[in-house]
């Protein structure tokens, strides 16, 4: 497929997604859409560094969450439209990423996934003690009238929509491109990829900027989507978790297993949220991770790829 | 307010904490540091050992360490069969770095499930003749119910590192990190060796269970605290190092006790963790690293 | 790249198919004999779980006596409850469900300030009545005509909850003059510190420390110590369980001896927490909600603990629930009662009813402000008295947790200071 057919099927997506916003469907819909397209973006995005560069990121929720935090700063300071704080929260969470990016230097494989671990603990410490942000007590956000939509809902679905696909295609861009080459090269093998002249450094920090970026482009509308925020639901361990099991389950050197992996879980998780009311849900999600990596060690898109070539 | 007592004090506390996370601590210097296994559930086994012992405590009455002693060979058994699964499906495909973490992550789930279909997500605690009671020696207080599991901790590294240095299956289990083929060719199986100091591993983690339980509540999702912490001893420390775990645990302990008693204890984890990441940027191999 | 097309297609498919197969079939056509429906989102796994369990439990046997006299109106009540993990991040999806799918008659708030928060602005656009079920200083923000708050906070929340634990410590003699205010840094227990300090200075106390810690601290004998430095005659702590159970059990190891300890921690009124602490507890000056007091026993409560004892020992939730399950069920009683009392399932209707009348519950005598709280706070202080090992039985009768503040529910008296109740 070329990159101006992925851009039909990015932009025919977008449209679909408008569509279903101007259809008088069940608003429960606009809602449950939004929760799993932000999982598409984070997966998609974690899967940038982790994925393709083989750099296992444990601070998701840091990055998510500076992307919310950043927003209601830029709120509560100036009133920021969305537009601005989906561009900050990214930019915020993209020098993040360029932070983590220089620790590659020094650690390599779980090392690395520690630090980010303990930056993601460093970070909600402080912001539960800057008040400006509403501190451990949380923020309440209280929205004005949905603008240019009938409702916030059919906003914030579209606009997740139209985020989820520049993300994909952005990906799906890197993935083919010499950088896409150059960051499977030195997650195959950093050293000899080094040798073999693959600036090594640098693709690294463009895939942890870009990654950042993008965590925090999914969290900067999470305000206006929850419209109350606190640390302990900003830093959720679950970020973590589904940003690393979406894509093991999709497959992670596609673009595509992210996708299908965010889909499936994340549809997985809101329908078992409003259907079995219990531990089930969390029960789901640890069966689920364990019998894919144990069976389908390749995600659905190795598995496809698998059968397809018999 | 700064006194010579209240630091005395401080540096105390921290240091029986440190022989707790020591505790928690040892059976991921063991299966991660020394098995490359990234046994991210090691939290989860904890809180497992913990539910052991308020079980057998608050049924029969029985003391929470003395069950966690007990329970040792049924953890271990559960640790073998669990790094034989592991095997059999990552290592063997030679495939283990990212899908044995998922796998592992699933597994934290099921148990953290399973315990609270089982148990329900009350607090626990658990009730021992010495939980509350304290010594002073010199102005300087001991909590006994912070004391036992310091000492349980300093004798389970002890354990641990005469058993590494001095046994047969010990230095096995160090050949594993260092040279699996010379060990082939003493005749040693290096999966049996590992499916040991796994089993061991997740002994000590039930164990620690018991410790933790006798320090504070725990509930099923309590094991998410530990993750980072435990992790970052076992880096700190060194990957590997039974004694360098203790002593990056008792650095831990004396840095959140310190925080806490002289400059409020507000950021006392943001310090650990702070030490931490600047550990790793100077120091990537932790302080006594192989 | 044929084959991709393909996949990527089917991926499109099934992303729509799922997203679809979420609306539901949700064509429904309310009839005279259909049930009034009844939903809410409750923590029935995550942080708060202990509590929500029990507090889901408590409406469950409302809609049972409910339905047994007839239902509301004519018409059965049915509760559909789902579990938001304690996490606000599911709420916004739980109640559109709810209200777009489900077609639920009325809402009913999530347990906790965390849960209740995000409900807010779904129920302001559609112009819902909320019950609020236990959430600190909610509508403080909003101003929101129809929200009311079961947690008897009082007109003033932050202000009010330790209102209690000040006049106690102020009517001492000699009154204490120093103060020592710790809390954990989350939610709740920023508020009530928030409250506190307002408080020290209102009633003239000199704090001498005043920090906060995070809610993962395993060790608390450091943070006790360096209160103890300071010598406070007043210890003001604002606590989750976890570090309520911490900070007791490092004060009574390391000897913190202020002349009055406790104010806002959460967690000692739990069964479990109060059987492993036994001893400890005794000579704490505690907020709380309810106690098995003489003065307490208001109508209907003797037969709703009965019940509840019953199914809580066979769920395997907190077997006496004292805290939260007699507010759960009287945030449902009031909301029964309003459209029994108003004849009518509209929203603004019942809003107004309950905001112009006053409720007899199975918590006493209930009566709401402007702003949805109770009219007049009732949080309660307790002391604990004369606690003898770790029996659950002896927490069944009166005697124990002394109702010390206000005034009209008191039923003993204070022992002063701390010490002395120890002994």
């Amino acid at each position: 497929m070329k990159t101006r057919g992925a851009l039909v099927v990015g932009v025919a997506v977008i449209g679909l997604g408008v569509l279903l916003g101007g259809l008088r469907v069940n608003p429960y819909v606009y809602f449950a859409g939004y929760v799993v397209l932000q999982y598409v973006v984070i997966a998609t995005a974690w899967n940038v560094l982790g994925g393709y560069a083989g750099y296992v990121n444990f601070g998701t929720p840091a990055f998510f969450a500076l992307g919310a935090y950043t927003s209601i700063f830029l709120i509560e300071a100036f009133k920021a439209p969305l537009p601005v704080l989906i561009v900050c929260g990214g930019l915020v969470a993209a020098l993040l990423g360029l932070g983590i990016g220089y620790l590659t230097l020094r650690l390599k494989g779980v090392f690395f996934s520690i630090a980010t671990f303990a930056l993601s603990v460093v970070l909600q410490t402080l912001i539960i003690n800057w008040e400006y942000v509403g501190g451990a007590k949380g923020y309440t956000l209280i929205r004005p009238p949905a603008p240019f939509f009938r409702s916030w809902g059919v906003l914030l679905f579209t606009l997740m929509v139209v985020l989820a696909v520049v993300t994909v295609l952005v990906a799906r861009t890197i993935e083919r491109s010499w950088i896409g080459r150059g960051l499977a090269a030195l997650r195959d093998n950093e050293e000899a990829a080094e040798c073999m002249g693959v600036p090594t450094l640098r693709l690294k920090l463009f895939a942890t900027t870009l990654s950042g970026f993008f965590l925090g482009v999914a969290g900067a509308p999470f305000p206006y989507y929850v419209t109350y925020v606190e640390p302990s639901s900003a830093f959720d361990l679950n970020y973590a978790v589904n940003a690393l099991a979406m894509p093991m389950i999709g497959g992670t050197t596609t673009w595509l297993g992210p996708v299908i992996g965010a889909v499936l879980l994340g549809t997985a998780q809101q329908v078992a949220t409003v259907t079995i009311s219990s531990e089930l849900n969390l029960l789901i999600v640890g069966v689920v991770l364990v019998l894919f990596v144990v069976l389908a060690p390749e995600g659905i898109t190795g598995l496809v790829r698998r059968l397809r070539r018999r | 307010m700064f006194t010579w007592d209240l630091l005395a004090n401080a540096v105390v506390a921290g240091i029986l904490l440190g022989g707790f996370y020591a505790a928690v601590s040892l059976g991921v210097s063991l299966t991660f540091g020394l098995l490359d296994v990234v046994n991210i559930a090691h939290p989860a086994f904890v809180i497992l050992g913990a539910y052991a012992a308020y079980v057998m405590n608050s049924s029969f009455g029985l003391d929470p360490i003395l069950t966690g002693v007990l329970f040792t060979p049924l953890f271990y058994a559960l640790g073998a069969g669990v790094y034989r699964i592991y095997y059999s499906s990552f290592e063997r495909r030679g495939e283990e770095s990212l899908r044995g973490l998922v796998f592992f992550f699933g597994l934290l789930f099921i148990i953290e499930v399973a315990l609270s279909l089982k148990y329900g997500v009350d607090y626990r605690l658990v009730e021992a003749a010495y939980i509350g009671k304290s010594i002073d020696l010199g102005g300087v207080g001991i909590a006994f119910r912070l004391l036992v599991p310091c000492v349980v901790g300093l004798l389970m590294t002890l354990a641990l590192s005469l058993f590494l240095s001095r046994t047969f299956y010990g230095r096995a289990v160090m050949g594993v990190s260092q040279d699996q083929v010379a060990l082939r060719l003493m005749g040693a199986n290096p999966v049996r060796i590992k499916t040991i100091a796994f089993g061991i591993g997740i002994a000590a983690a039930s164990l620690s269970g018991a410790l933790l339980i006798t320090i504070s509540p725990v509930v099923p999702s309590t094991d998410r605290d530990y993750i980072g912490r435990v992790f970052a001893i076992t880096v700190l420390g060194g990957l590997g190092s039974v004694g360098g775990t203790l002593v990056a645990s008792i650095i831990l302990g004396v840095a959140e006790s310190l925080m806490a008693t002289l400059f409020g204890p507000s950021w006392s984890l943001a310090v650990s963790f702070g030490i931490l990441l600047l550990a790793l940027a100077v120091r990537p191999a932790g302080l006594f690293g192989r | 790249m044929n084959g991709f097309r393909t996949l990527l297609g089917w991926a499109l498919v099934g992303a729509v198919a799922g997203t679809l197969a979420l609306a539901g079939a949700d064509v429904f056509v309310a009839r005279a004999a259909d049930p009034i429906k009844i939903g809410l989102g409750m923590a029935l796994t995550g942080g708060l779980s202990a509590n929500g369990k029990p507090a889901l439990m408590a409406i469950q046997i409302w809609k049972d006596d409910v339905n047994k006299k007839g239902g509301l109106l004519g018409r059965p009540v049915e509760l559909i409850a789902y579990d938001d993990q304690t996490n606000p991040a599911t709420v916004p999806g739980i109640y559109t469900k709810l209200l777009e799918v489900d077609k639920v008659d009325f809402v009913v708030s999530g347990y906790g300030t965390n849960l209740i928060a995000p409900l807010m602005p779904i129920a302001m656009e559609r112009k819902l009545t909320i019950m609020g079920i236990l959430g600190l200083a909610n509508n403080e923000k909003y101003k929101y005509p129809s929200y009311f708050q079961i947690q008897p906070s009082g007109p003033d929340p932050e202000a009010n909850w330790a209102t209690g634990f000040f006049e106690i410590a102020a009517r001492q003699n000699p009154k204490p003059q120093t103060i020592a205010l710790v809390g954990a840094d989350a939610e709740y227990p920023r508020h009530a510190i928030a409250g506190a300090r307002e408080l020290v200075k209102k009633f003239g106390f000199k704090t001498v420390y005043d920090k906060s810690y995070p809610p993962s601290t395993v060790d608390y004998t450091p943070i006790a110590r360096a209160i103890k430095a300071v010598s406070p005659d007043i210890v003001f702590v604002a606590s989750y369980p976890p570090d309520s159970v911490g900070m007791v059990r490092a004060s009574a190891e390391i000897g913190l001896q202020p002349k009055i300890f406790g104010g806002g921690m959460v967690g000692l009124q739990f069964t479990t927490v109060m059987t492993s602490l036994g001893p400890m507890l005794n000579g704490i000056v505690n907020y709380d909600f309810w106690a098995p007091e003489s003065t307490m026993m208001f109508p209907g409560i003797k037969e709703f603990f009965a019940e509840y004892q019953k199914r809580a020992k066979e769920a395997g939730v907190d077997p006496l629930g004292y805290y939260l399950p007699p507010y759960a069920y009287s945030a449902v009683q009031i909301l029964g009662l309003a459209i029994e009392g108003g004849k009518s399932l509209d929203q603004q209707k019942v809003a107004d009813y309950i905001r112009s009348n006053e409720f007899s519950t199975i918590v006493g005598k209930v009566r709401f402000g402007p702003n949805g709280e109770w009219a007049k706070s009732r949080v309660l202080q307790v002391q604990y008295q004369g606690i003898k090992g770790t029996d659950v039985e002896q927490f069944r009768v009166p005697g124990k947790k002394v109702v010390l503040y206000p005034e009209e529910f008191k039923s003993g008296t204070v022992i002063y200071p701390y010490s002395a109740a120890q002994k």
